[in-house]
């Protein structure tokens, strides 16, 4: 695009925040009770990373791919892009996200369990921020109870649930899983603030705080070559 | 090179058959009100109603049928009041499709004046995104093409051209937004037989008045201008604000309609397009086309105390 940089982030908020409320509310709809399911999944796969079973080396991580596969077809692609072209952008990244997790879990690249006690605590409550703390901020920003996002259909809930259970992996930084979650929430949470959603600093605070824990974890416990 | 703009007569002329055609067109419901004020298109003569109707993100609401029925009224209202264009590009997500909705629920109204963009980085590709984009509006041909903030407008332009001596187009334009590219836009209204150009004006952002709006006058190129409020952020900044007793004097109950007011009275504009999602809105934006202009001492007056705002 010529002379992209005159360009602002509210040049490219194309829909009002009523429109983006009500694209949250049909989708809730047509995809219900789905949410209860993914959210069932939500805490089925933070147990299974906190108890670290052998097995769960690969079914978190695919797991964890089908939910972003799905945010990427059935809201980025069906749905958001509808108002926002750029979707079909972020679908592609999610895609991309579910192919590196599949990959991982495939591939055997990450384990879960036998972390620090604290570590185990800071994930639980970043996944319970991702299944029933970013609801409760939409809830109490206004929202109607079908045009709150749930994990596993949304994408700002998935990205920080995949952020919380990550904080569980016994390797201390698995940094290409978790960029473009990082990714995701420094933009949405941008772009969530332009167009005046009164929840849009959650996103990225939260986000924040997993990267920091996760920092924090990676200098606690160096990368051992016999990770695996 | 094209000609200086029409003379007086000319220009006369071509309201006084914009504004009969108008009343022609006009469904009863609005028999009884007085035409809306009217400018000519300087390259043909051709009459346009100062207000318009813009689709920026207001009429971006994707497949929400209840939502989409809401901007089909407020086309519907804008008919009514004697509206005729219409303003959409690619850039603006379901803009297009959802007028093209409207369109087809209000049965094509015949005043439609169809004005859309090129907005597309790659030359070779300009064709089919305006294909693409009439069939989401469902008109045979568009009135208005214009290249969006002047993107690959060395590739663009020459297409539209040819688009217009094939009978495929009526008019081309270019446009920009929030005071980007000035000096492109200048010197391509130099360069090339535009007939409209799309610029940002309201009684903050100005800078047009220094040489893009005379130097529209002297090539006879018409001027829709975006932004009138400022996206809402002007209306927003009257809040508390007390409304100029001489808002009366022009027929203007507020702020927006005086806003809008100031836009459309500069004797370089021939329309401006206010986009909305409320039917109450539509009808004061199209009442702004009707009763008395600002003068110029009061057009100061206007920008001095948004000025203060």
């Amino acid at each position: 695009m010529s002379e992209w940089w005159t360009y602002r982030i509210a040049s490219f908020v194309l829909f009002s925040p009523r429109t983006y409320l009500r694209l949250c509310e049909i989708y809730n709809d047509a995809i219900w009770p789905l949410q209860i399911v993914t959210l069932a999944a939500g805490i089925a796969l933070v147990l299974a990373a906190w108890v670290g079973r052998p097995s769960s080396a690969r079914a978190i991580p695919l797991a964890l791919a089908a939910l972003w596969l799905f945010v990427a077809w059935a809201f980025h692609y069906r749905r958001y892009a509808t108002i926002n072209w750029a979707a079909q952008y972020f679908a592609v990244a999610f895609v991309a996200q579910a192919l590196l997790l599949a990959w991982s879990g495939v591939a055997g690249r990450i384990r879960f369990g036998g972390v620090a006690a604290w570590r185990q605590r800071a994930a639980v409550c970043v996944v319970a921020a991702a299944l029933f703390g970013v609801p409760l901020l939409e809830r109490l920003a206004g929202r109607g109870w079908s045009q709150l996002e749930a994990f596993g259909t949304a994408p700002d809930p998935t990205a920080i649930g995949t952020l919380g259970i990550l904080l569980l992996t016994r390797d201390p930084s698995p940094w290409p899983l978790l960029t473009i979650p990082l990714a995701w929430c420094a933009v949405n949470g941008a772009f969530q603030w332009t167009l005046g959603l009164a929840d849009a600093l959650a996103l990225p605070l939260i986000a924040l705080v997993a990267l920091a824990l996760r920092v924090a974890s990676a200098l606690r416990q160096p990368l051992r070559p016999s990770a695996r | 090179m094209r000609s200086p703009a029409p003379n007086g007569r000319r220009a006369f002329l071509g309201s006084l058959a914009g504004s009969a055609a108008a009343l022609l067109l006009a469904p009863r419901s609005a028999g009884a009100q007085q035409p809306p004020i009217t400018r000519a298109v300087p390259s043909t003569g051709e009459a346009l109603p100062v207000v318009g109707l813009g689709s920026w993100i207001t009429f971006n609401v994707g497949e929400d049928r209840t939502a989409r029925d809401e901007c089909a009224d407020v086309m519907r209202v804008f008919f009514e009041a004697g509206g005729r264009m219409i303003d959409s590009s690619p850039m603006y997500g379901s803009s297009q499709q959802v007028i093209g909705y409207g369109l087809r629920k209000l049965g094509m109204p015949a005043p439609l004046f169809s004005a859309d963009k090129v907005w597309i980085a790659s030359g070779s590709r300009g064709a089919a995104q305006i294909e693409e984009s009439r069939t989401h509006w469902s008109v045979p041909r568009f009135d208005l093409l214009q290249v969006h903030n002047l993107l690959s407008w060395q590739d663009h332009l020459p297409l539209l051209f040819a688009m217009k001596a094939a009978g495929r187009l009526r008019y081309v334009g270019i446009t920009t937004s929030e005071g980007r590219r000035h000096a492109d836009i200048e010197a391509i209204m130099r360069a090339h037989p535009l007939d409209f150009v799309q610029v940002t004006y309201n009684a903050v952002d100005r800078d047009v008045e220094a040489r893009i709006l005379p130097l529209a006058r002297e090539r006879g190129i018409a001027v829709i201008v975006n932004r009138p409020f400022r996206q809402g952020a002007l209306i927003s900044a009257t809040r508390s604000a007390k409304l100029p007793s001489f808002a009366a004097d022009v027929g203007c109950a507020s702020w927006a309609a005086l806003l809008l007011k100031f836009a459309v009275s500069h004797p370089a504009v021939t329309c401006a397009i206010p986009a909305t999602t409320s039917v109450a809105h539509a009808q004061e934006n199209m009442g702004v086309a009707r009763g008395p202009l600002p003068d110029e001492p009061m057009r100061q007056r206007i920008a001095t105390l948004f000025a203060k705002l």
